[in-house]
């Protein structure tokens, strides 16, 4: 097993972790936000209720939910460890004092994806502060279903624009990682990488544009009523 | 007084390398890990002499002053390399290579070691081949060749116009193998400063450690120099800012001869000299001539509206535009050798016909060649009626395909198109055929010395062909010099480790720490470049450049003398001896340069004939053709060392020519 | 062309040694737009001769775009402003009157700084000596034409070889990433047949010793392919990561260290 702990290790198979990983959680975004539609199923969550009742106790769903912390958590830490090297690589402190701007200096997402990452995670922690925390650990209150729950957290207005902010992270976050995924993994074509890129694009505004969907959706039900 | 012999083997030309090599003696594999070789430069001759010297199993130091052995400035050659492969059809084979070599060099290289490099030309190709070298293919998956100057067959490999780049990282990762099996320890970023001798035998060298400026001493059985040409004595030239001919020089000193120092080749395509700041010229490679037709107008007063700006050159009609290569040497055209192409641009300069603000420039102009391809891809593509400007954009897209690389470079420096307005070019020093001395086995003077690539004098005689000096920079450093090397070595299979704690070494980290200490301490008011660039413009370039009579010699040798005894007095190198200090690498450079110049014009002004690049004005032929006095000249002028300022003693290696018959050299 | 006299001003990075600390200087210089940007610098350190001080360190050698001994960083980017060109290459004609130019050396932990603007690229070599070649030795090697190699595979292999060894791409990327450089190694050994058997150890080897050099972790970001003066693709890493992943995956060698 030496030569996998020595590839788990090296440079580049940390970014295969990253890449795997994260392409793990882009197929969890798809089903969580695809299931999570339910709440516009109808207007007293009675479907959305029985669909988050199934996947709580579902034991295979629950296994693969072990998987899933499991993964989130890998690949956060190892992202912060890529970068205290890369940091450390550069030397640490202000590079260069010449002004002009790189042509890539625009890829804002490409060259920001730890604090993305860090924005991500610390909504992340808001989020299941909120839903999972409530649900798995502490009980909701009799009476009181998840969608009672959803309902009351976006009717509040900073909670609407933490989770605007919290999605624009991740979309800026998969605009760069979705495709990038790819590359880590040596899976280019000049035939086939432009429509990977067009998905990666189509993913990465789609799926955050479902999930806002449901704050801003409650939000304005709230307001007018 | 040491007698001259080339060690030439007996036997029938084409026999003698084959016989030699299968009979000389070897180094038993127990013994060569024992015996320690030096090697000093990493170009193309000195990384695949190290690289070979490791495999075979001899325990390789090698230096070079670059931060990296990849630096060497092989990597800037740009054309290609010659091989007698024949994969043409057209007739090669390693007779013709060898005979167009000869003749090429007007005559004056040794036949012996000549036809050994069109023997081995072959192999060369396979070996690059081998490491991964990748060179240009044809459709079908094949080697790709094109022309050169001065020969009437496509034997010339290349890899776009970087053949050079790819020659030497091929042979760069080879050394760079036996570096990490431990065959090779690398020292980079020492630049040699002197040859200890030890009983007559090259013992070691003393470096300086660029980064740390302390002196070190390196002991080894026997000595390899692979440090280039000595170009850089006229301040502008093709070669890198850092070539030199100091270890050359330095080992000249301690007594290796130096042969025909004024045969140095000024290549007829490069950019020209656009004002008294610039630091170096660049070369456009020969290819370019492939493709490329060379022209100035017809009519001084076309010159004048160019110049005015009143008349675009691409503009002028074809009937005023004067094709002189092609009017003077019908037979082979622009590609005449580079000797013949630049003395013909000096004199339709020296008539007025020069263009650009100097008028010291030629247009070489790819616009007939565009058509030409133009039309045939519209004949594969079946459009019969394409319009003139479909014609030239398809034109183009070939050229570009050909030569990017160089027309980019172009409009880089001059900020022109070279698509649309030709190019302005204009002969450069390049390279220089001349250099130390060495028999058949490349072995100096100095028993125990070798010298191989640009920095011996052998292979190309008074002028080199294009695509030649890749050639004999691997053919020296893979296939000659490994075996040749065992012929001194199998003597020294005795001598036990060389102790550098002996008085030689001592003595001769003196010498060079006085040198520095001296250099140091004048303070003058000079810098270092405004001496090379007085040494090299002002006096070499002007009297003996591409035209050189006696009276321009004797005053640069004067002048020369002057600027030694300035330097001398006047120099100001900052800093000092114990750090990084590339001012006093460049001083230490610039003395040996002006050493050497006093050797070249003394060269020049005892041949006093007209041969290959050597052209002096008092021996032409009517129409400025060379005069090349065969019964008089017909020598190796290998010079001994006697003392500075002092005139050095002249040693003639006779040239005997058995296998070719000694001709005049036609183009025409 | 207009030979045009023009006045900058220069922040040079002095640094006397890799344990020294640093700082910019100021100097003006006027000069001609037709030279190079090296020849301007040729034009201070004759100025600061002049003034018996110290000229700046600064790399160069062949000055045509192909040795890979300049670097520097010209006012933020590795090479300054123009795309596809080395420093030895830029003309200041790309300046106007009454500019500043920054001038840095490169920054990066694996390169450390010799002098002034003079950076220590070694660990390059020593990347390529971990495996950048092809085990053949002098001699015993087939004909140049044996094996016929298809023409686009050829042109991929030889773009990736075009690389000049400068360190751009280490100086431009934020992580300081030496990815590029050696994936243009391994790729074009990798593509070629000559270079297929020995190419599994080969990326392993290399990307071993890259990581111990202390270079940076790629993040796919670009701005080594864009700011490489020889248009190296990334391309290239994407091959040497196929490379590495089916070397440790598919392979059926057990490393024994």
């Amino acid at each position: 097993m030496k030569w996998l702990i020595s590839f788990l290790t090296s440079s580049l198979g940390k970014k295969v972790v990253m890449s795997l990983t994260g392409l793990f959680l882009c197929s969890f975004l798809l089903v969580h936000m695809i299931g999570n539609l339910k709440l516009f199923a109808d207007s007293d969550g009675h479907k959305f209720n029985e669909y988050a009742e199934f996947m709580a106790h579902n034991p295979l769903i629950k296994s693969v939910s072990y998987g899933l912390y499991f993964f989130i958590l890998l690949h956060a830490f190892q992202g912060f460890l890529i970068y205290f090297t890369n940091r450390a690589a550069v030397g640490g402190g202000k590079r260069y004092s010449g002004k002009q701007v790189s042509p890539t200096e625009a890829r804002i997402a490409s060259r920001n994806m730890a604090a993305l990452g860090t924005l991500i995670l610390a909504f992340l922690l808001l989020h299941m502060g909120q839903f999972w925390l409530k649900a798995k650990i502490i009980g909701l209150a009799d009476g009181v279903t998840l969608f009672d729950e959803v309902k009351i957290a976006f009717s509040q207005e900073w909670v609407v624009i933490a989770y605007l902010l919290g999605l624009v992270a991740l979309s800026l976050h998969l605009l760069h990682g979705f495709q990038s995924a790819f590359q880590t993994l040596g899976l280019t074509h000049p035939k086939y990488t432009p429509l990977v890129k067009m998905l990666g694009y189509a993913f990465s505004i789609l799926v955050p544009l479902g999930f806002a969907s449901m704050p801003v959706y409650f939000y304005v039900m709230h307001i007018n009523g | 007084m040491k007698k001259l012999d080339a060690k030439i083997p007996p036997g029938p030309i084409n026999e003698k390398w084959t016989k030699y090599r299968s009979t000389m003696p070897l180094v038993a594999p127990h013994n060569k890990i024992r015996m320690e070789v030096i090697v000093v430069g990493t170009g193309l001759a000195g990384a695949s002499a190290a690289a070979t010297l490791g495999e075979l199993g001899y325990n390789v130091k090698c230096f070079t002053f670059h931060d990296s052995p990849r630096r060497a400035h092989s990597i800037a050659a740009q054309g290609g390399i010659n091989a007698a492969k024949n994969y043409r059809n057209d007739g090669d084979s390693v007779y013709r290579l060898f005979y167009d070599t000869i003749k090429g060099g007007d005559y004056r290289a040794r036949e012996a070691n000549v036809y050994r490099l069109a023997e081995v030309s072959g192999n060369i190709i396979d070996q690059c081949v081998a490491q991964g070298v990748p060179f240009a293919r044809e459709y079908g998956g094949l080697l790709d060749t094109r022309s050169f100057g001065g020969t009437q067959v496509q034997r010339t490999f290349y890899a776009a116009g970087q053949t050079g780049q790819q020659l030497l990282l091929g042979a760069y990762s080879a050394l760079s193998r036996q570096i990490s099996l431990g065959t090779v320890k690398m020292y980079n970023r020492h630049e040699m400063l002197d040859l200890v001798t030890i009983d007559g035998k090259a013992r070691g060298i003393i470096a300086r450690n660029l980064v740390s400026g302390k002196l070190e001493r390196y002991g080894a059985h026997a000595v390899v120099l692979a440090t280039g040409g000595y170009g850089n004595v006229y301040y502008l030239s093709t070669n890198a800012m850092g070539s030199n001919v100091s270890a050359a020089w330095q080992v000249h000193r301690r007594g290796a001869y130096f042969a025909n120092p004024c045969f140095c080749q000024i290549h007829p395509t490069c950019i020209p000299v656009s004002g008294d700041y610039q630091s170096k010229l660049t070369l456009m490679s020969e290819s370019l001539r492939n493709d490329g037709r060379v022209w100035v107008p017809k009519h001084i007063e076309d010159v004048e509206a160019i110049k005015t700006g009143k008349l675009k050159p691409e503009n002028l009609a074809e009937d005023r535009r004067d094709y002189y290569l092609e009017r003077i040497y019908p037979a082979f055209g622009n590609l005449v050798p580079r000797d013949v192409a630049s003395r013909a641009a000096k004199n339709i300069c020296d008539l007025g016909h020069g263009v650009g603000s100097s008028g010291l420039a030629v247009y070489l102009d790819f616009s007939s060649n565009m058509k030409r391809y133009g039309k045939s891809v519209a004949t594969s593509k079946g459009k019969e009626n394409a319009s003139d400007a479909e014609i030239m954009t398809w034109g183009r897209e070939v050229v570009k395909n050909k030569y990017g690389n160089l027309f980019e470079m172009y409009e880089k420096i001059t900020g022109e198109d070279p698509y649309v307005t030709p190019m302005r070019i204009y002969p450069a020093i390049h390279y220089t055929m001349g250099g130390l001395w060495v028999d058949y086995n490349l072995e100096t003077s100095i028993p125990g010395l070798f010298a191989t690539g640009e920095s011996n004098f052998s292979d190309h005689g008074a002028n080199r062909l294009g695509a030649s000096a890749l050639m004999q920079g691997l053919a020296d450093g893979y296939f000659v010099l490994p075996y040749t090397i065992g012929t001194f070595l199998a003597h020294e299979i005795s001598t036990p480790k060389i102790d550098t704690n002996a008085p030689e070494f001592a003595a001769a980290e003196n010498d060079v720490t006085i040198r520095i200490n001296k250099l140091l301490s004048i303070k003058g008011n000079r810098s270092v470049e405004s001496f090379h660039r007085e040494l090299g413009v002002k006096i070499m370039w002007e009297y003996c450049g591409m035209a050189r009579n006696e009276a321009g010699l004797l005053k640069a040798r004067d002048l020369v003398r002057k600027l030694r005894e300035e330097y001398w007095t006047n120099v100001n190198v900052p800093g000092t001896a114990d750090e990084f200090n590339p001012e006093l690498e460049k001083a230490l450079r610039v003395a040996d340069f002006i050493e050497l110049a006093e050797l070249m014009i003394v060269d020049a002004l005892t041949r006093n004939e007209s041969c290959g690049g050597h052209f002096r004005e008092e021996y032409q032929e009517e129409g400025g053709e060379t005069k090349r006095d065969d019964e008089n000249y017909g020598y190796v002028a290998a010079w001994e060392f006697t003392g500075v300022g002092v005139d050095p003693q002249l040693h003639k290696e006779e040239l005997v020519y058995e296998n070719i018959k000694i001709a005049l050299r036609n183009y025409k | 062309m207009a030979h045009e006299e023009i006045n900058l001003t220069l922040q040079v990075w002095r640094q006397e040694g890799p344990k020294k600390s640093g700082k910019f200087e100021t100097h003006v210089v006027r000069i001609n737009t037709h030279m190079s940007f090296l020849e301007m610098l040729d034009v201070l350190n004759e100025q600061l001769n002049q003034q018996k001080k110290q000229p700046v360190a600064f790399e160069h050698d062949c000055r045509e775009g192909i040795c890979g001994s300049c670097s520097l960083v010209i006012n933020g980017r590795p090479h300054g402003p123009m795309q596809g060109t080395t420093t030895c290459q830029l003309h200041m004609r790309h300046f106007n009157d009454g500019d500043t130019i920054w001038i840095e050396p490169y920054r990066a932990k694996a390169f450390p700084i010799i002098k002034d603007l003079v950076v220590d690229r070694s660990a390059f070599d020593r990347i390529i000596q971990a495996g950048g070649y092809v085990s053949v030795n002098t001699g015993g090697v087939p004909d140049g034409n044996a094996i016929p190699i298809e023409l686009n595979t050829a042109k991929r292999a030889f773009e990736a070889a075009t690389c000049i060894g400068c360190g751009a791409c280490v100086a431009a990327c934020p992580n300081a990433s030496a990815m590029l450089f050696t994936s243009a190694k391994v790729s074009q050994l990798a593509l070629l047949p000559q270079g297929r058997p020995e190419s599994k150890q080969r990326v392993l080897n290399m990307i071993s010793v890259m990581d111990k050099e202390g270079f940076g972790l790629c993040s796919n970001i670009g701005a080594c392919e864009a700011e490489c003066p020889k248009g190296i693709s990334l391309e290239n890493i994407a091959l040497m990561n196929r490379e590495y992943i089916s070397a440790n995956f598919a392979s059926r060698r057990v490393p024994t260290k």
